[in-house]
């Protein structure tokens, strides 16, 4: 299998270096940029596989490099931030952004984010059945079993689930899951967000006060994760 | 105390207040002129102006003794009722009165310069003492980490071979702990400065407070190994419009800050409820409490107990109090009657019942 390639936008050469060892060490392929104009160029002569892009650039700001990219390139977009700006996060992941670390960050997060971004890349091909450490959502008679027992869920809560389970290991802003399960006029509706993920944690967490599958990214959204203990 | 009172009368009571003094001392000579030659009532309204001169600014004192003088002259020095003087001696005297006068409010009022020079110059030294103990906290505070990491990695880089595996284990997870030392002090600066700036903006949302509680413990429970957390949650809490980041940091620092002050093994309990439209979180625990009078003090910025070990920025709670009243809410510690302390938030918010949700 060829190295994934991976291009990195940062304007700190201390970032870049130690994006630059981490990555290679594990087996990408890395190219850097320490401008946006320069990121901007590198990736149109050769489009990699994913882009981490910082959002603080000297020269011009990431949301604008974002946009620009997102006009043509589909591939994954995994953004850096500074401080714990939310606001400036979930612009930019409702931009397009597919996922965010915080600097600083643990390199293994740094490399679960990656590897999720690129996995949903290669697989958008129509699946019958997702299937996790004890759930099991199928998807063709839309049923939900939990330890092998049928789990009862109200038709939101379903799409809520599978839409989370489709996008395991992705981070979904509240805005994006609002407007894909209640519809438009319903994004800042996160009242009900909120109740709908405590019902489904009830029904398909092992303790539901500590959740090891649907996650929450503060001042963000959620992110389902398959880390549930065996 | 008087004085104090009487510092803070505005220009016009000071004005009028004078004018007032000078009035009734001047009727009452006069109401006793019959028994009182006009030397003594000189003497009487002299003292009335310095009386005067003592608690007012200069303008009203001067114009106490403009007036004065000119009530002296019209009403009691012969001729009376003119402002003509018979004798050279009376305008002499009179001419001495209305000096002594002026000398006096001029004197009083370089005190009171000398004394506001002296105020502000204390007020300075207390800014630099706080300046020094933040100082001296802080260089602690975040020097420790970085020794620990220069040393560390100059081990690391310059004597690896001499290193066994295990020691060069030990030295990266020190570095490792001291960068997320660091991360947490520069955090806590950071939050300062985002309530000293003014610019505190909130971004408020709906939170499941149950949520956001059993996060944050959860995220603590390296720190809270040697101690029980306990958490009661209110039965059908509604979702409060809050900004989940600022109240997280309230809760994290409350949970972190008993679990490190508390004996091992002490427990800690936190609870939510809501009460009249307001959310209150209280966060209890069952080590030994504050002494009792250092318990308002302790929100103070940079405020550190007098017993307390070295290390820690005195930041933590002041952040507290910082995000809390952010949201119009209050903070307040009591010490418990069995031993303990216990921390109490209240904050008035929106809220929503999930219940009128449920059938969808």
């Amino acid at each position: 299998m060829n190295k994934a390639e991976i291009l990195v936008i940062d304007d700190e050469a201390e970032i870049l270096r130690l994006l630059e060892i981490t990555l290679e060490s594990n087996d990408f392929k890395v190219t850097k940029a320490m401008r946006a104009k320069e990121g901007l160029i590198l990736a149109a002569n050769h489009p990699p596989d994913l882009i981490i892009l910082d959002l603080g650039l000297p020269d011009e700001s990431g949301h604008v490099v974002l946009q620009k990219l997102r006009q043509w390139y589909m591939a994954p977009v995994l953004i850096l931030s500074v401080q714990n700006n939310e606001t400036d996060i979930v612009k930019a992941l409702d931009n397009g952004a597919s996922d965010y670390l915080v600097k600083p960050f643990r390199t293994g997060e740094l490399l679960a984010r990656i590897r999720s971004a690129l996995r949903g890349t290669a697989q958008e091909q129509k699946v019958q059945r997702i299937e996790f450490n004890s759930l099991i959502i199928d998807l063709v008679t839309r049923t939900v079993k939990k330890n092998n027992e049928p789990v009862k869920l109200t038709s939101t809560e379903y799409n809520l689930l599978t839409l989370l389970a489709k996008n395991e290991g992705k981070v979904l802003t509240h805005h994006f899951l609002l407007q894909q399960v209640w519809g438009p006029g319903f994004q800042d509706q996160t009242q009900y967000l909120r109740v709908f993920i405590a019902q489904l944690r009830k029904k398909i967490e092992n303790d539901p006060n500590h959740p090891e599958m649907i996650l929450t990214e503060s001042g963000v959204g959620y992110r389902f994760m398959n880390n549930e203990a065996e | 105390m008087a004085k104090s009172i009487l510092y803070r009368a505005t220009k016009e009571q000071q004005f009028t207040t004078s004018i007032g003094l000078v009035l009734m001392v001047a009727c009452i000579c006069y109401a006793l002129s019959a028994y009182i030659g006009y030397h003594v009532t000189a003497l009487l309204l002299l003292v009335t102006v310095s009386l005067v001169a003592m608690f007012f600014d200069i303008a009203p004192v001067l114009l106490a003794a403009v007036l004065s003088a000119l009530i002296w002259d019209v009403f009691f020095i012969p001729p009376r009722f003119s402002f003509a003087i018979a004798n050279p001696e009376d305008a002499l005297l009179f001419a001495l009165y209305f000096v002594i006068a002026s000398v006096n409010g001029a004197l009083t009022y370089k005190i009171r310069q000398i004394e506001k020079v002296a105020l502000k110059k204390e007020e300075k030294e207390h800014t630099l003492k706080l300046y020094n103990t933040l100082l001296n906290s802080l260089s602690h505070e975040l020097k420790t980490p970085i020794a620990t990491i220069i040393g560390s990695t100059d081990n690391l880089l310059t004597h690896a071979s001499k290193l066994s595996e295990e020691n060069k284990k030990e030295l990266l997870s020190e570095i490792s702990k001291a960068s997320v030392r660091l991360n947490r002090q520069v955090e806590n600066l950071l939050n300062m400065s985002r309530i000293e700036s003014g610019f505190l903006e909130l971004k408020k949302d709906w939170v499941d407070v149950s949520e956001l509680i059993y996060d944050v413990v959860s995220r603590l429970k390296e720190h809270t190994k040697e101690h029980p957390v306990g958490i009661i949650i209110k039965d059908n809490l509604p979702l409060f419009k809050l900004d989940y980041g600022l109240i997280e940091t309230v809760l994290h620092n409350l949970i972190y800050n008993a679990a490190i002050y508390i004996p091992r093994y002490c427990v800690i309990t936190v609870r939510a409820a809501c009460v009249n439209e307001k959310l209150v979180i209280d966060v209890e625990d069952s080590g030994m409490g504050f002494p009792p009078q250092e318990t308002e003090k302790v929100f103070d910025k940079f405020y550190r107990l007098k017993s307390a070990q070295p290390g820690g920025t005195g930041l933590g709670l002041s952040i507290v109090r910082g995000f809390v009243e952010a949201h119009d809410g209050t903070v307040k510690l009591e010490n418990m009657p069995e031993g303990g302390a216990k921390f109490t938030i209240e904050i008035p918010a929106e809220v929503s019942y999930p219940a009128s949700l449920k059938n969808e």
